[in-house]
């Protein structure tokens, strides 16, 4: 990494699961306060141990879900495009993170679209095309609106299983020309644009996608993902990446890992406008 | 599924909406996605219009005509593609304002063409009535029906369609008629081979029959001046004729070739002119006005023979629309233009074929009532009729220079061999 990263995350100290909103969430498994909050430390370490600096929005109670800041907004250079979340329950998340974003320089941009987006969750450059996830939890059209405000190529990919609710849980831009995908959680039609827009697809098997190996963290040549993801690492070294692991199964719990926990205020690695 | 498989069903979905679909929609197989999801939902498509990005920065745009056999259908095909960005084009409802005078639009009405047309009305899709070019749309909002409405029919207060929102157009697909008068092309010259074009009119003659589908000839009075008067009195003798048009002149030299064996004084039979030949013609009328009119002339015995004899005879509707230099006229003859036009709209319902037949002015005047998939042919002497039919945004007509004399022979003798076809069979 050649130049600073700088990562937006939210400390888990109101995080529980106190709705279930995707599959992966039951109140009945919730959350251990402990545990999740000794993984986050764990996680931030490995992030600021990769060069990346760390800025914090300040938990809020009932809020449990502003944890997961890689919802929190779509960022491009200067601009930052405010989610418009599905559920009820993440919408109070929004003004916060305007406040937080403007606060901090940011030119905040509301969406004109109609329709529900979750930010860095359901869009994520690679090289210098935007791809999209839609159908779950962003619509088509927010995406299209993004695609021209910001000028760039937008390829939606209809996420077809409800495990794999947000983009950013079945597709990691590694580079831009590589990423980590889950095939199974695209249709024919997305699986043939990534064939076609990205040359080297790092392909996840079922058992390392359930326990959201692709909802890794990049920081140059440095990959955090969750623990038990062997195979996806041995590939990641085979390209020259360094892959580390840590556990972070309380946030699993909640649908959510290591991307989940983090937004890229910089803008990842993989996009060609980082360059 | 590729787009010109799509194009056989088409036909029988006549629920519709446009949709729109932009963005990097080719890089993203989001439009082949689109349209296969139209397919598989059981719908059809229609891609109007396509513009492809150059650029990764330069989105695409499609704008595209859904269909499907009902609106069930159609409601669940729109629901699913909206999902992936494809958006109803037409989202508002049709303007309408009340008239404020009789006999006049409000401004800025919607002048209507003679192709089908549809208006929304609370947001359904509402066929046009009576689709004719140069009217109005008036709104019948208690039975949600619309119908084109003539100027000079406007009364106060009715409710007139203004703008263009909430309207939408289907040109017709001349390509559906490719077998049957591709020939003739859509220039008129005089130096095509007409046999296979009489043929073809033939055989539209006799489907038409068959199908029990209405067939109107106008024509003018060449017919009779030329001797062809016969020829056209068998295809009414045969059946294949169920509406005339013309003006006073056909009727009148039809029933002086009738009473003096002459059409504007000159023999039929041979060649040079009568004795007073000139009076004839009006001696004519003035025996039908003293009859009290053609049909009463028939019964009477006063009329024998002829085309408009025939025309009773077999209970073939006519109408005779006057013109401002009539002799007489035939009492038959409307002389209130507005009245004819009234008249005639009625009698042109449910007509599919229309031969013209050597009148520019009766042409032109049936043209103009006429819906654009009404099926239209002219056959006259002088290129220029079939040229301005169509000028005139009577597209669908399909124009044959030639004499109206060899034409109508050979047209009978077309018949006669259809005739005798279809007994031997």
């Amino acid at each position: 990494m050649d130049r600073p990263a700088h990562v937006l995350m939210c400390p888990p100290e109101c995080y529980g699961i106190e709705y279930e909103i995707n599959p992966w969430m039951s109140r009945r498994r919730g959350a251990d306060p402990q545990v999740a909050t000794d993984q986050w430390h764990k996680l931030r370490a490995l992030i600021e141990a990769a060069g990346a600096t760390v800025s914090c929005l300040r938990p809020v109670k009932g809020l449990p879900d502003l944890v997961f800041t890689a919802n929190a907004a779509f960022v491009y250079e200067n601009l930052v495009v405010l989610s418009r979340f599905h559920h009820a329950q993440r919408q109070p998340e929004t003004p916060l993170c305007r406040a937080w974003f403007a606060e901090h320089g940011f030119r905040v941009h509301d969406l004109a679209a109609p329709g529900s987006f979750e930010g860095a969750g359901d869009a994520l450059f690679c090289g210098d095309t935007l791809f999209a996830g839609y159908r779950i939890r962003s619509d088509v059209l927010t995406h299209q609106e993004i695609g021209e405000l910001v000028g760039c190529r937008v390829v939606p990919l209809e996420l077809v299983d409800a495990n794999y609710y947000h983009l950013d849980t079945c597709f990691c831009p590694l580079s831009a020309e590589s990423a980590i995908y889950f095939p199974a959680a695209f249709d024919e039609y997305g699986l043939r644009a990534l064939r076609e827009w990205i040359p080297d697809l790092v392909a996840v098997d079922a058992e390392e996608a359930a326990r959201l190996a692709c909802n890794a963290v990049v920081l140059g040549k440095t990959v955090i993902t969750g623990a038990g993801c062997p195979d996806l690492h041995r590939q990641l070294r085979d390209r020259g990446f360094a892959p580390q692991e840590t556990p972070l199964g309380e946030f699993i719990k909640a649908g959510g890992s290591a991307k989940c926990l983090t937004l890229r205020l910089d803008g990842e690695d993989a996009a060609a406008w980082c360059g | 599924m590729p787009p010109s498989a799509n194009t056989t069903t088409a036909e029988t979905d006549l629920h519709v909406e446009e949709v729109e679909v932009r963005g990097h929609i080719i890089d993203s197989l989001i439009f082949p996605k689109i349209l296969d999801c139209i397919c598989a939902g059981g719908g059809s498509f229609r891609i109007k219009n396509i513009s492809i990005g150059q650029t990764h920065s330069d989105p695409s745009h499609a704008l595209v005509e859904v269909r499907a056999a009902d609106e069930a259908t159609l409601a669940r095909i729109l629901g699913q593609i909206a999902d992936h960005g494809a958006v109803p084009v037409a989202a508002s409802d049709c303007r309408l304002e009340p008239a404020d005078v009789e006999g006049v639009f409000p401004e800025g009405f919607y002048s209507t063409t003679n192709q089908r047309t549809e208006i929304r009305i609370a947001g359904r899709w509402t066929p046009v009535e009576n689709q004719e070019m140069d009217c109005g749309i008036v709104v019948d909002a208690k039975h949600g029906t619309a119908c084109c409405l003539p100027m000079s029919e406007v009364r106060l207060g009715d409710p007139i369609v203004v703008g263009h929102a909430g309207l939408r157009v289907f040109p017709e697909q001349r390509a559906r008629d490719a077998e049957a008068f591709a020939f003739m092309g859509s220039t008129v010259s005089t130096e095509k081979p007409k046999a296979i074009a009489i043929r073809a009119i033939a055989h539209q003659l006799f489907d038409n029959r068959r199908a029990n589908t209405k067939t109107a000839i106008v024509g003018g009075p060449a017919i009779i001046h030329t001797g062809s008067g016969p020829h056209l009195e068998q295809l009414i003798r045969g059946g294949y004729v169920d509406l005339l048009l013309a003006g006073n002149a056909l009727a009148t030299h039809d029933i002086e070739q009738a009473m003096f064996g002459t059409s504007l004084g000159a023999y039929l039979d041979r060649e040079g002119l009568a004795e007073a030949g000139h009076e004839h013609h009006l001696r004519a009328i003035n025996r039908i006005r003293r009859a009290g009119g053609i049909r009463k002339a028939v019964d009477a015995g006063v009329l024998r023979s002829g085309v408009m004899y025939e025309c009773i005879q077999h209970n073939v509707d006519f109408l005779l629309a006057g013109s401002i230099r009539d002799d007489g006229p035939l009492p038959d003859v409307i002389t209130d233009v507005i009245e004819a036009q009234r008249q005639m709209r009625v009698k042109l319902q449910g007509v599919g074929f229309c031969l013209m037949i050597a009148t520019t002015l009766h042409s032109i005047a049936v043209g103009n009532l006429l819906p654009a998939w009404v099926k239209v042919v002219c056959v006259d002497i002088n290129p220029s009729t079939a040229i301005k039919l169509s000028d005139r945004g009577s597209f669908q007509t399909a124009g044959l220079v030639t004499d109206v004399a060899p034409f109508l022979r050979a047209l009978v003798e077309e018949m006669a061999v259809l005739d005798s076809s279809m007994a031997t069979r």
